[in-house]
C-alpha cells in the first residue's frame, strides 16, 4: 500500500516530521517497508536554460552546449539528445551527481575532444518516467537554477506500507490517518459527505440474479452521470496517482482509481453509451469471455461473478472492468459502481485469472459495507467538480449487510493476555480514535465495533489494538519460572537417535549433507518410490518432483556434483525424513552414507601408508554399525546376511536385520545398472537404516549398571585354520565353533583370511582365534584338546571345512 | 710385583680391550670360566694352611670381586654403544603427513547444530520437543490454525499440493511447523511447553528463498502465560542463542491469522562488512513471528480459550543460523558442497550446552 505525504495530510493534521510519522507506523502494525523520498534522492537536479548549442566537432549525433544552471557562468555539456537546443529549459545534472536512473555517479568527461562538465537529463535517467527519447523540456517560465524537483512537485515522500491481510481499511490513505490519529500522530480530519441529489430516475435497472445458488453479491449501488466531458484529471491528482506508481487515464477513471486508495473504496465506471439496457449481476457462464481493461481476454465460468447487460458481459466483478464499456475521452454519460461482493469468490476469481488488480486486492481483504453508498456520493461529487454533469437518483439492489458487532470486554484482558494494565481511560481512549464504540466505566465494557474492522471479531483483537497503539515497548518482561516441572530428558527415543547417528558418522569422518526432500521421480523409481499420491501436483522444477522414498539419490547427486567440480573423494551422510506414503506413518527417520572413491575412514584420498584403495563394502559397513550401536540397537543381536535390494551390487552388499521381520536396511557397494541409469561415475559405496524400526531398550528402573563379572581363571586361546569351500560365510564358522560350548567359548573371531598359492582353487582358507574362559577352575590340556576337537568337528559338520594342514 | 697383581692388570687390560661383548664373555671365561686363571687361583684356597688362606683369600677374593665388577661395567658400556649404533640406523621422517582424523575431518551440518544448540536453550527452560509430518492436511496446515477458506493469508504461503483424493482432499506439504502445534495441543492435556523444529515447504525460490527450510516453533499453553513471559523468553533465547550479554529487541504488531495480538521481532544490530554483531549498532532485523495463540485455534484443538491461554512463537533456522554464523546465501545450505560444508559444519564433538558454551 502506498501513498504520499501530503496524501496523508489530507486526512491527518500533524506536525510530525516524515522520520516519526513512518517510526509510529511500524510500531503500531503498519510496517514501512521503504520510503522514497525524491525531493533528498533528486536534490542536485536543478531547472537550467541552454544558452547555446552547436553541433559537436568532431560527433554527428552530439551537441555542445552551453547551459546557465542558476549559478555562475554557464557550464560546458555535452549532449546526446535530438532534442537539445538553443533555448531549451531543461534538468540539469552537474559533475558528482549520483543518476537513479542509470545507477551511475556523473564525472567530469571528455567526450570525442569536447569537456562536458555535467548532464541534461531525460525523464528515465531521473527515474520518474519511462521517457528515453529526448532531454525533459520544461515551460519557459521555469525558473532557472530551482530545485527541479521541488519546482515539479515530485518532492512529496512515497510512503510503502507493507500491509497486512487482515487491515482492509488501512488500504485506504483515510484507515492509515485514523491510526496514527489514535497513536497521537494529529488529529484525524474527516468532511462529512453530503448525499447526493438525484436531478432524474437513473435509467438502467440493475438486477442480483443468483438463481437458486448463493449470491455473489450483497449489495450494489449505480447512479448515472449525465453530460459530463471527460479529460485529463487535473495535475494534483495525476501526480498523487504517479506517486504510486499508476499510470493516469482520463478523469473518471482516475477518479476509481483515487478513491480506491484514498477510501479504500473500490469503483467502476461505465460508459453508459456503450452499455446496453439494464445490467445483471450474475454468475458468469461456461464459454463466456470478457476482453477486460488490461487487453486480455479471460474464460469466465460459473465460479465467477460478473455485470452484464443485455449483449453480455461487460465487467469482471470487483475485479477488472470490460473493455468494450470503458470510459475514454467522448464520454458524455458514465455509469458509477459502487457494490460489495463475496470475499472468497473474488480471491478465488482473482487466482484461477491471474488478474491482480487495486480492486481485487480491496475486495478480497473485504471493503467497509457501510461506506458503500457514501463512497458512491464521493464519486459523484468528484465527477461533477471535474467533468461537470447532472447526476441521477441512485439506484441499489440489495442491501449492505452492515455488521452490528458489539464485544464483551473485561478490562482485566488487558493484564491477562498482554501483561499489560493501561486502565480504563486510555484503553477507552484508544478504541474511541479508532472508531470503536465503547459503552461502560467499569470493569466490564461493551465495545462496538466500527463497520471498516471486519478483523475485530472477539476479546483478543481488542487487546491487540490496544497493545498496539499504546506501544508493545510498555509490556514489561516476565520472568517465565519453570516451576516444579522435572529434569527428564526432552528428547523422544527417535529425537536421541537421530542425534547420536548424525555425531556417530560425523566421527567416522563423514559430512553431513541435507539435500532435498523431493527428488526426481526417475530417481525416486529406483529406490521403490515414485508413488502417484507422494508426486507434487506443482513442483517447482521437474527434477523436483516427488517426495524421497531414500536419502540416497540426493546424496549420490551430491557426491557426482563434488566430484564434477574437482572433489572426487568424498565420504557423504544424511539423517533424515523419507517418504514411504502420503500418511504420518508412512514417514520414516532414515540415516544413509555414502563414500566415493578414496573417501576411507582412516584417511581420504592417496595415502603414502595405504596406497589408492578405494572405500569397499567393509567401510561402508562399518558406518552403518557404527549407527546402529550409537542408535542403541543390540548389536549383538544384529544379523548380516548377504545380498539386498536392487539398487546393490549382488555380491558385494548386505543386510542388517533381527530377523527377517525386522530389517533395519542395507549396505554395500551400489549396481553399476543403477550408475549407470543416474548417470553417475563410481565405484559408490552406501548404506541406508531406517532408525524408526531399532527396538527401544527396555525401559530401566536404575541407573546403576549391572555388577561386573570378572572369571578368577586366565583366559585360554587357541587358533584354528580351516580350508573351506569358496562360498562358506565366515559367519557360520564363527558360529560353529561357538556352538560347541556357549559357557566356555568366550568369543571367536577370524584372524586371516587366504587363497592363492597352497591353497587349492575354489577353496579357501579362513584362521579363527578361539577364546575360552573357564569359570571353575584351570583348564587341563586334556580339557582343551577336548574342546578343540569338538570345534574341528562341528566346523566340518556344518561347513565342510578342515583344518589347514 | 706379585702373580696376583699382574693377573688383575693383565685381566683388567683385557676387559678394556674387548671391543664386543663376545670377546668380552671370551675375557670372562678366561678367568672366571671353571678353568679360568681366577677359578684356579680360587681353586688354590682349599689347600691352604689356615694363616695362608687367611693372607691369601683376600687378595684373590678382592681380584675376583673387582674383576666382576670391571665386567659388568664394561658389559653395560658395550651395550650402550651397541643400542647408540643401532638407534643411529632406526629413524622414521617424522614429517611425512598423518590424513587428518576422522574427528577432524567429520562435520555435522549448520541446521544440525543450531537445533541442538535451540533444543540445549529451551530444555533448560522446561520445554519438550515435538516434531510431525511433513505431509500434512489442508486442516492441520490452515484451518485449524484460523485461516478462513480463501483468506489472503493462505496465498502468502505458497503452498506445495499432492495430486487430490477421490472425496476432493488434498494433502500438502507443511508450510510451517505450526501443524505440530495442533497435534500437541489435540494429544496434551496443557499445560504445555514445546518446541517444534522441523522441515517446511513453500514454492518459492531466489537468494533468500528455498523451496524447503527448517523452522522452529515453541508453544506454551496453561492459565497465565501472558505477552510479558513471551518477550521475556524471546529475549532470554535471544542472549543465551547469539552468546551475548544483552540483546536490544523491538516488538512490532504484526499479523497472523494463528495468534491474536501477533508480533514480529527485530533485534538491534550492526552490520559491517558482511558481518553482523549483535548487542550493538542501530540496524534492525527481524529475526521471529510470535504472539498470543488465537482463541479459535484453541477451541478448534479442543482447549477452552477461558480456562487456557498461552503464546507461540516461530523462526526460520537456516535464517538464525545464518546471522550467527555468518553465512551469506541460503541455497547453499542445500548444495551439499563439501568446501562449504567443510567451512560453515562443525565437528562432531562440538557438541553444544550450556555448560560448556553452544559454539563451544
Amino acid at each position: 500500500m502506498k501513498f504520499t505525504l501530503s496524501w496523508l495530510k489530507d486526512h491527518l493534521d500533524t506536525d510530525a516530521s516524515l522520520e516519526a510519522i513512518v517510526d509510529k507506523l511500524t510500531m503500531i502494525g503498519l510496517e514501512v517497508e521503504e520510503v522514497e523520498d525524491k525531493g533528498k534522492l533528486l536534490a542536485p537536479f536543478v531547472v537550467a536554460h541552454v544558452v547555446s548549442a552547436v553541433q559537436h566537432p568532431n560527433a554527428d549525433r552530439l551537441r555542445v552546449c552551453m547551459v546557465d544552471t542558476g549559478t555562475g557562468a554557464p557550464v560546458q555539456v555535452v549532449c546526446g539528445a535530438p532534442n537539445a537546443r538553443t533555448g531549451l529549459k531543461g534538468v540539469f545534472a552537474p559533475a558528482g551527481t549520483f543518476i537513479p536512473g542509470k545507477k551511475i555517479t556523473l564525472s567530469v568527461g571528455t567526450i570525442r575532444g569536447v569537456e562536458s562538465h555535467g548532464m541534461l537529463c531525460s525523464g528515465d535517467e531521473l527515474g520518474i518516467s519511462d521517457d528515453h527519447d529526448g532531454i525533459i523540456e520544461l515551460p519557459a517560465d521555469a525558473p532557472v537554477g530551482a530545485p527541479y524537483a521541488a519546482w515539479a512537485k515530485l518532492d512529496d515522500p512515497v510512503i510503502d506500507i507493507n500491509l497486512t491481510p487482515n487491515r482492509s481499511d488501512c488500504t485506504g490513505v483515510s484507515g492509515i490517518a485514523r491510526d496514527l490519529a489514535a497513536a497521537d500522530v494529529g488529529t484525524l480530519l474527516s468532511k462529512p459527505i453530503h448525499p447526493v441529489k438525484g436531478a432524474f430516475p437513473c435509467p438502467v435497472s440493475v438486477t442480483l440474479d443468483f438463481g437458486d445458488t448463493p449470491s455473489l453479491c450483497p449489495a450494489f449501488g449505480l447512479r448515472l452521470v449525465r453530460g459530463v466531458k471527460n479529460g485529463p484529471s487535473p495535475e494534483w491528482m495525476q501526480r498523487r496517482l504517479l506517486a504510486i506508481g499508476l499510470r493516469p487515464i482520463n478523469a473518471l477513471v482516475d477518479i476509481t482509481n483515487f478513491l480506491t486508495f484514498d477510501r479504500a473504496r473500490p469503483l467502476h465506471v461505465f460508459d453508459a453509451a456503450k452499455v446496453h439496457g439494464n445490467l445483471t449481476v450474475r454468475r458468469g457462464r461456461a464459454g463466456e469471455e470478457l476482453l477486460a481493461l488490461d487487453g486480455k481476454t479471460y474464460a469466465l465460468d460459473e465460479s465467477m461473478c460478473v455485470i452484464a447487460d443485455e449483449t453480455g458481459v461487460e465487467s469482471l466483478a470487483g475485479i477488472m472492468g470490460g473493455e468494450a464499456s470503458g470510459c475514454d475521452e467522448g464520454t458524455t454519460d458514465v455509469l458509477i459502481e459502487s457494490a460489495l461482493w463475496d470475499e472468497i469468490a473474488i480471491a478465488r476469481t482473482g487466482r484461477r485469472l491471474g488478474i491482480t488488480s487495486d480492486a481485487r486486492y480491496r475486495f478480497e481483504r473485504g471493503v467497509d459495507p457501510a461506506f458503500m453508498l457514501p463512497g458512491l456520493d464521493l464519486a459523484t461529487h468528484l465527477v461533477m467538480e471535474l467533468c461537470g454533469g447532472t447526476p441521477s437518483d441512485l439506484v441499489v439492489a440489495g442491501t449492505p449487510p452492515i455488521p452490528d458487532k458489539v464485544i464483551d470486554f473485561p478490562l482485566d484482558a488487558l493484564p491477562r493476555l498482554a501483561g499489560l494494565d493501561v486502565g480504563l481511560a486510555e484503553t477507552k481512549r484508544v478504541l474511541t480514535r479508532l472508531g470503536f464504540f465503547v459503552a461502560g466505566q467499569a470493569k466490564q465494557l461493551k465495545v462496538a465495533v466500527p463497520s471498516w474492522r471486519p478483523d475485530v471479531d472477539g476479546v483478543a483483537d481488542l487487546v491487540e489494538e490496544v497493545v498496539r497503539i499504546v506501544g508493545v515497548d510498555r509490556v514489561p518482561l516476565t520472568p517465565f519460572e519453570r516451576e516444579d516441572r522435572g529434569r527428564k530428558p526432552v528428547l523422544t527415543p527417535i529425537q536421541s537417535r537421530t542425534r547420536r547417528a548424525k555425531r556417530a558418522l560425523a566421527a567416522r569422518g563423514l559430512t553431513e549433507a541435507v539435500t532435498w526432500s523431493f527428488i526426481s521421480k526417475k530417481e525416486a523409481e529406483l529406490f521403490g518410490g515414485g508413488q502417484p499420491e507422494l508426486a507434487l501436483a506443482n513442483p517447482i522444477a521437474a527434477e523436483l518432483s516427488d517426495m524421497r522414498p531414500s536419502l540416497l539419490p540426493g546424496l549420490i547427486a551430491s557426491a557426482q556434483r563434488n566430484a564434477d567440480r574437482g572433489f572426487p573423494d568424498v565420504a557423504l551422510f544424511e539423517v533424515g525424513q523419507i517418504f514411504r506414503g502420503d500418511r504420518p506413518e508412512d514417514q520414516f527417520i532414515a540415516a544413509a552414507g555414502l563414500r566415493r572413491g578414496l573417501a576411507r575412514p582412516n584417511g581420504i584420498g592417496r595415502q603414502w601408508r595405504t596406497g589408492a584403495q578405494p572405500a569397499d563394502a567393509f567401510d561402508i559397513e562399518g558406518d552403518a554399525l557404527a549407527v546402529l550401536a550409537a542408535a542403541g540397537a543390540p548389536v549383538q543381536s544384529v544379523q548380516i546376511q548377504p545380498g539386498g535390494p536392487a539398487w546393490l551390487h549382488p555380491g558385494r552388499s548386505g543386510t542388517l536385520q533381527m530377523g527377517p521381520k525386522l530389517v533395519f536396511g542395507h549396505f554395500g557397494e551400489l549396481h553399476p545398472r543403477l550408475l549407470e541409469a543416474l548417470d553417475v561415475a563410481g565405484p559408490l559405496v552406501a548404506f541406508e537404516l531406517i532408525l524408526d524400526r531399532i527396538p527401544e531398550p527396555k525401559a530401566r528402573t536404575t541407573r546403576a549398571k549391572p555388577p561386573l563379572d570378572l572369571a578368577a581363571f586366565q583366559p585360554v586361546s587357541r587358533d584354528f585354520a580351516f580350508i573351506v569351500d569358496h562360498a562358506v560365510k565366515a559367519a557360520d564358522i564363527v558360529r560353529a565353533a561357538q556352538s560347541v560350548d556357549r559357557k566356555l567359548i568366550a568369543g571367536v573371531t577370524v584372524f586371516d583370511v587366504y587363497e592363492g598359492k597352497g591353497i587349492d582353487p575354489g577353496k579357501k582358507s579362513i584362521a579363527v582365534a578361539v577364546m575360552l574362559q573357564p569359570r571353575e577352575k584351570t583348564l587341563t590340556d586334556e580339557e582343551i584338546e577336548a574342546v578343540a576337537g569338538k570345534i574341528v568337528g562341528e566346523v566340518g559338520k556344518r561347513t565342510g571345512g578342515v583344518l589347514r594342514a | 710385583m706379585s702373580e696376583i697383581s699382574e693377573l688383575e692388570a693383565r685381566l683388567l687390560a683385557d676387559v678394556a680391550a674387548s671391543a664386543d661383548e663376545p670377546a668380552l664373555e671370551a675375557v670372562r671365561v678366561a678367568a672366571l670360566g671353571k678353568k679360568g686363571a681366577v677359578s684356579a687361583l680360587l681353586a688354590t684356597l682349599g689347600k691352604m694352611s689356615p694363616e695362608e688362606r687367611k693372607a691369601q683369600g683376600p687378595l684373590i677374593n678382592g681380584l675376583k670381586d673387582r674383576l666382576g665388577e670391571a665386567l659388568v661395567a664394561r658389559r653395560q658400556a658395550l651395550r650402550d654403544v651397541a643400542l647408540d649404533q643401532r638407534l643411529a640406523t632406526e629413524t622414521v621422517d617424522v614429517t611425512l603427513p598423518l590424513p587428518d582424523s576422522a574427528l577432524d575431518r567429520g562435520r555435522i551440518h549448520p541446521i544440525s547444530q543450531v537445533v541442538d544448540e535451540l533444543t540445549a536453550i529451551f530444555a533448560d527452560m522446561g520445554f519438550e520437543v515435538a516434531e510431525g509430518p511433513d505431509i500434512e492436511t489442508d486442516d492441520y496446515n490452515f484451518t485449524k490454525l484460523n485461516f478462513p477458506e480463501g483468506h489472503p493469508a493462505r496465498d502468502m504461503h505458497d503452498t506445495f499440493f499432492f495430486p487430490p483424493k477421490p472425496d476432493g482432499s488434498r494433502r500438502l506439504l507443511r508450510t510451517h511447523t505450526s501443524p505440530v502445534q495442533v497435534r500437541t495441543m489435540l494429544s496434551k492435556a496443557p499445560p504445555i511447553r514445546v518446541i517444534c523444529p522441523g522441515r517446511t515447504y513453500r514454492c518459492d525460490s531466489d537468494q533468500t528463498h528455498t523451496p524447503m527450510f527448517h523452522q522452529v516453533e515453541g508453544l506454551v499453553i496453561d492459565k497465565g502465560s501472558h505477552l510479558g513471559h513471551l518477550k521475556w523468553i524471546l529475549a532470554e533465547f535471544c542472549k543465551a542463542f547469539f552468546e551475548v550479554d544483552q540483546v536490544k529487541m523491538r516488538f512490532r504488531p504484526s499479523f497472523f491469522p494463528f495468534t491474536e495480538p501477533s508480533l514480529e521481532v527485530d533485534i538491534q544490530c550492526r552490520r559491517d562488512k558482511g558481518e553482523i554483531r549483535f548487542g550493538e549498532g542501530e540496524d534492525w532485523l527481524e529475526i521471529l513471528g510470535c504472539g498470543m495463540v488465537h482463541p479459535n485455534v484453541l477451541r478448534n484443538c479442543g482447549i477452552d480459550p477461558d480456562v487456557y491461554q498461552g503464546f507461540a512463537w516461530g523462526m526460520g533456522i537456516d535464517r538464525i543460523a545464518m546471522l550467527k554464523y555468518g553465512m551469506p546465501d541460503l541455497r547453499a545450505f542445500f548444495e551439499a558442497d563439501v568446501r562449504w560444508l567443510d567451512h560453515y559444519g562443525f565437528r562432531p564433538l562440538d557438541f553444544p550446552t550450556l555448560a560448556g558454551g553452544l559454539s563451544g
